[in-house]
């Protein structure tokens, strides 16, 4: 079966040039995933500022082209979409931004926002069918539609502009929701709101998701699987559980050590300080990009990139500590996931 | 360690629109004792950032000081000419302002910034003894001396927070104020530049508060730790106290809202918005969001008042005469 959606060998590099190689930024390295149309699931990118998080959504939407891979859109590359195939996957596979502020033009009613894709993609034939369209998906991300239509968008909080956009993109039907950051603008008693309406989309409407964010904690209340992304490249992924409970590449283990515990008898303890190193440097290095700020580096981290190692049937690590599993046999990330029906019911 | 540096009294601040007065700080009072960190909390448009500006004194029209009362060290700072002020600034007290890392001069390198803020405040030094200053600067808050010599976009964000901070602390103030410090930065770098903080902190002498709605944070990173809610404080309290045992309503929710990585759960977020602070009826604020609002939060706003040592909660349901009816319950 075809994947919804798949990034094969997706390698993306900024800068650099024929004359200048050591200018060239890679800000993403060789990531393979797919996401299939059914079952519905969904996987958590996380990763620091920097990680290629932003560059893998850009590529798979289609905003920025692949320097190698390429990203498949059911089975055709997305620059090769004939004129059909590129509207359906531009009601596919939808996107929700960091910023609901940024979003909005502060001089339009929030009606704006939702009329458009109707217009745009002739959802509806009357006015009356575009009014019940956006209703529904107001009603489905639990806004209730008579005090949210007419509004503009500094009568509402941050979190319901965040829902309005995702009630946006469900007026398209879509199969796979990339959120980027959806929570990271909205104050922390909001988060859980939206991370219960991305759930409930996911249970109800079989949308797959893609949450991409620098924060663990939502991640793991949110996904079944992860893909930790360290200057580009895969340090760790695999089930979710099984890799925030066990973490093994130190740089996991570096943020869910920083994760604030919200209790003030567990102290965060002591903190080394990393020493930052200048882009300069990072393009230069030539083995595990992590090496500068891990505190198992060894001399053969500094020789070659670590390739991935299968610790466990649902688990990959890219790190020498773990040299004695063996390197993964998987080409793409997803064959490291479970599957939900593997999963005790939540 | 019980004396204070800074006392806020009846703090009122309003911003003036055409549709009236915004009440955006409604009578805050507080006490930030010598060494002490103070961490207010509340969500947007809940008055945080606006104390923050009041105590620095730079609320730009349509915005205004009402009235209260802010006494730093026994000055009274709202009471100051505006050049004393100014001179007050960074000296006695200064603020780590939200973004601050994006207020950098993208064409200036780092030490002249800091040469300016000295120079700025009359401190007249050899440029050697300038040299040294700026690399001690540079030290106490955990960067390479090199980094004087680079521009800002050479550095990572968490790199230019802390120059900020060494701006803030060159002048050795008494008062840090920080408004969301590191809401730009990843985890692990907001980890690094909260321990900066706090060693700083320790190493001047100087009292923090630290403005944010990440309660997690928080219970990391401050002693003492007072709940904000549509312009009033609600409840402030030790950090241990207040996470061991909320009183106010509002303090439960955002504690139980946090999502954690040990229990797999829906957690919960606060239904309801935050009030308009415009034409504000009389009545608990929290009233329309409070799952165990009674009757008398609708008609009486409740003050903030000990309800034990060292606790104070502004709650209808801990005011004296309800106190033992919620024992009982």
């Amino acid at each position: 079966m075809t994947a919804l959606l798949e990034a094969r060998r997706l390698t993306k590099v900024y800068g650099g040039g024929l004359f200048n190689k050591s200018k060239a930024l890679v800000a993403l390295d060789d990531l393979s995933l797919a996401i299939e149309d059914a079952p519905p699931t969904i996987t958590a990118v996380v990763g620091e500022s920097g990680s290629g998080k932003t560059t893998f959504k850009r590529l798979l939407l289609g905003l920025s082209e692949p320097t190698t891979g390429e990203v498949l859109y059911r089975g055709v590359d997305l620059r090769r979409l004939d004129r059909d195939q590129r509207r359906q996957f531009l009601r596919d596979v939808q996107a929700i931004f960091q910023d609901p502020d940024e979003v909005y033009n502060p001089f339009y009613k929030i009606d704006h926002v939702l009329q458009a894709p109707v217009a745009n993609f002739g959802l509806a034939s009357s006015k009356a069918q575009a009014l019940a369209l956006i209703e529904q998906a107001l009603v489905s991300v639990g806004l209730r539609p008579e005090e949210t239509l007419g509004r503009y968008p500094y009568q509402l909080s941050g979190g319901q502009r965040q829902r309005i956009m995702v009630a946006r993109s469900l007026i398209m039907s879509p199969r796979l929701i990339i959120a980027d950051e959806p929570v990271s603008m909205v104050d922390a008693s909001l988060r859980a709101t939206i991370i219960d309406t991305l759930r409930d989309l996911n249970r109800r409407l079989g949308i797959s998701i893609i949450y991409i964010s620098h924060d663990l904690t939502t991640a793991y209340q949110l996904s079944e699987n992860i893909v930790v992304l360290y200057r580009g490249g895969v340090a760790e992924a695999g089930a979710i559980d099984r890799v925030v409970q066990q973490p093994e590449h130190p740089y996991t283990r570096l943020l869910i050590g920083a994760v604030p515990l919200p209790d003030p008898k567990r102290p965060w303890g002591h903190v080394e300080n990393v020493v930052e190193e200048t882009e300069k440097v990072r393009a230069e290095r030539k083995g595990c990009l992590f090496a500068n700020r891990c505190p198992h580096r060894m001399p053969m981290c500094d020789e070659a990139r670590p390739p991935q190692f299968q610790t466990a049937p649902h688990h990959v690590t890219a790190c020498y500590l773990y040299r004695e599993s063996s390197a993964t046999t998987s080409t793409t990330l997803q064959q490291n996931f479970v599957d939900r029906s593997n999963l005790a019911p939540s | 360690m019980n004396q204070s540096i800074l006392q806020v009294r009846d703090l009122r601040v309003y911003y003036h629109t055409n549709d009236g007065a915004v009440k955006a700080a409604n009578g805050v009072t507080f006490d930030l004792r010598i060494g002490e960190r103070l961490g207010l909390v509340g969500e947007s448009g809940s008055g945080k950032s606006t104390i923050a500006m009041a105590l620095m004194r730079l609320i730009k029209p349509p915005g205004k000081i009402e009235g209260g009362q802010v006494l730093l060290d026994g000055v009274s700072l709202l009471d100051l000419p505006e050049e004393k002020m100014r001179q007050m600034r960074l000296k006695e007290i200064a603020l780590v302002a939200q973004g601050a890392m994006n207020s950098l001069n993208p064409v200036m390198r780092v030490r002249p910034q800091i040469e300016c803020a000295l120079r700025d405040h009359d401190v007249k030094l050899s440029s050697i003894a300038l040299s040294d200053r700026i690399n001690e600067l540079l030290d106490m808050v955990g960067l390479r001396r090199n980094v004087a010599d680079l521009y800002p976009h050479e550095l990572s964000g968490g790199m230019k927070q802390r120059v900020c901070i060494a701006i803030a602390i060159c002048l050795r103030p008494k008062v840090i104020i920080a408004d969301e410090p590191t809401s730009a930065l990843d985890v692990v770098v907001q980890r690094q530049v909260m321990e900066t903080l706090k060693t700083l902190g320790k190493a001047l002498g100087a009292s923090i508060i630290l403005i944010g709605h990440d309660m997690g944070l928080m219970a990391q990173a401050v002693d003492r730790i007072g709940v904000m809610y549509a312009g009033d404080l609600v409840e402030t309290g030790s950090v241990a106290e207040v996470f061991a045992d909320p009183i106010h309503p509002y303090t439960k929710l955002l504690i139980a809202s946090l999502p954690t990585l040990e229990r797999k759960e829906a957690a919960r977020g606060i239904p309801g918005l935050a009030p308009s602070l415009r034409n504000r009826p009389v009545r608990c604020p929290f009233q329309p969001r409070c799952p165990v609002a009674i009757d008398r939060c609708q008609t009486e706003e409740p003050i903030l008042r000990e309800a034990r040592p060292m606790r104070e909660v502004a709650c209808h349901l801990y005011s004296s005469e309800s106190s033992r009816v919620m024992e009982a319950s």
